[in-house]
């Protein structure tokens, strides 16, 4: 386990900012003590000081996972956000996307968002914006990546794709063993 | 007579002690054929059948395998001795007598698929030796050698530098040229670089990170600097959105105009515009949902 090169922290925040924008800050810079982010196994973990105090006791080569994980550095040092990442990026997203209740499993089976499943959408969304996923009931479900702005969305076939499937709960599920 | 008993008694006594002790030295006709190696002897002397007779079998045999035995082991003294734990023991000389063995020979082992194919064939296996003298190979162990030595003095030895090759690759040009230019009385110091020059690569720089548990605070600081750099950066024109925000922009007004127009319409029934029209009712609202369809359509085509 390590901190952060400045490079790896740039990487990580650019794919953050996608999805939450400048709220990074809140999860930098918060009141109820001092969280910090830390590679380990090309991992990024966020964590407290206290449990990165305690984590230290195991070896790495033991240690599988160490508060929560945000996502993997790829081997190419692209930063890849997983599911375990969700409870940090819904309450600060910025763009969002609801689906009605007959394409959530699809979505959750991991699915693109297709617009007929499509219940709201976030005004002034852009295209590639990174969005996080919503049922109509306002429980987060995952994140992924708007395909059509906002406009497009209202004009295209509902058989077109309005959001590209990146993360979604189900996989808490699919791909356990995978998860950290 | 108690004189006599004595005597009697002591000759009684001493013909006992010679019984229980006999002599270590043998006498016989033929002498015996050892082979010490096997502890082995051969008596080749005749057995008077009278002997054999009068004495007992049991007798006869117990003292002739008796004097045997003291003959060989007479001829195991003969062996030089020496002392190996509190014992003596005598060092056997290599037997002479080839005993059977215990065991039948081995069954010869059937001949493989590849053996029979090979006899039907006529091929036999040549070996030949992988090992090759290689000059290169030699000068370098030599050179290792020398290295050692000096590891082992504890004497700063120089970088190979490079070794002379026929065929030089990239890589070895580059390195040829960092080591040609530090070959200096400066140490390159004062070396100009070529324009276009790359710095040498693997230089001995190695990477380094952060104390795990550091200075949290200074950490945090770092990383709110970074996001307010990237949060400074100048947003480009971005052609997409901005057609965006103009269709966003028409669609407010037209829908604007439209809930307008439908709070009017029941009551008066359009004024100016709707009168210099000169449709109906239905074919003003048709008009008016055509014209704002072509609106629509021109920011795309731009």
């Amino acid at each position: 386990m390590r901190p952060l090169t400045e490079e790896e922290t740039k990487t990580m925040f650019e794919k953050l900012s996608k999805y939450i924008g400048e709220n990074i800050k809140l999860l930098v810079d918060r009141p109820d003590g001092t969280y910090c982010f830390r590679l380990h196994q090309d991992r990024v973990f966020y964590m407290s000081e206290k449990i990165l105090k305690l984590a230290t006791n195991f070896s790495r080569d033991k240690l599988i996972s160490v508060g929560t994980c945000f996502g993997k550095f790829t081997k190419t040092k692209k930063f890849r956000l997983h599911i375990t990442a969700l409870d940090f990026l819904a309450p600060y997203a910025k763009f969002k996307v609801w689906v009605k209740p007959g394409a959530e499993q699809s979505f959750l089976y991991g699915n693109h968002v297709l617009k007929s499943g499509l219940g709201r959408i976030t005004e002034n969304t852009m295209q590639y914006q990174g969005v996080v996923v919503y049922s109509m009931a306002d429980v987060p479900l995952g994140f992924g990546v708007a395909a059509k702005s906002t406009q497009e969305c209202r004009r295209v076939d509902p058989m077109s794709i309005v959001v590209f499937h990146q993360a979604d709960v189900g996989e808490f599920i699919r791909s356990e063993e995978t998860l950290t | 007579m108690a004189a006599c008993s004595v005597e009697e008694l002591l000759a009684k006594a001493e013909q006992e002690e010679a019984e229980k002790l006999k002599s270590i030295s043998v006498e016989k006709e033929l002498d015996l054929e050892f082979d010490v190696g096997n502890l082995l002897a051969c008596d080749k002397n005749r057995i008077e059948s009278r002997d054999f007779r009068e004495r007992g079998k049991e007798d006869f045999l117990r003292s002739l395998a008796r004097d045997n035995t003291q003959l060989l082991i007479n001829e195991i003294w003969k062996l030089p001795t020496e002392r190996n734990e509190e014992v003596l023991v005598a060092k056997l000389p290599e037997q002479t007598t080839r005993l059977p063995r215990e065991k039948p020979p081995p069954k010869p082992r059937p001949p493989t698929r590849w053996e029979q194919f090979a006899k039907l064939k006529g091929i036999q296996k040549k070996k030949k030796t992988n090992l090759v003298w290689d000059e290169t190979r030699v000068a370098k162990n030599e050179f290792n050698r020398l290295k050692n030595i000096a590891r082992a003095m504890k004497i700063k030895t120089p970088g190979v530098g490079l070794l002379p090759k026929a065929q030089q690759s990239k890589d070895e040009l580059l390195k040829a040229v960092s080591v040609a230019k530090t070959s200096t009385a400066s140490v390159g110091r004062f070396q100009d670089s070529l324009p276009k020059e790359k710095p040498p690569k693997n230089s001995g720089k190695k990477r380094k990170f952060d104390p795990l548990i550091g200075d949290f605070s200074s950490e945090k600081q770092k990383q709110l600097e970074l996001l307010q750099v990237m949060g400074n950066k100048t947003p480009k024109l971005d052609l997409t959105k901005a057609v965006n925000t103009q269709m966003r922009e028409e669609d407010r007004e037209e829908a604007a105009a439209r809930r307008r127009k439908g709070r009017k319409m029941p009551g008066k029934g359009g004024k100016g515009k709707g009168g210099k029209a000169g449709g109906g009712k239905g074919g003003k609202g048709k008009g008016g949902k055509a014209g704002g369809g072509k609106r629509r359509g021109k920011p795309g085509k731009q």
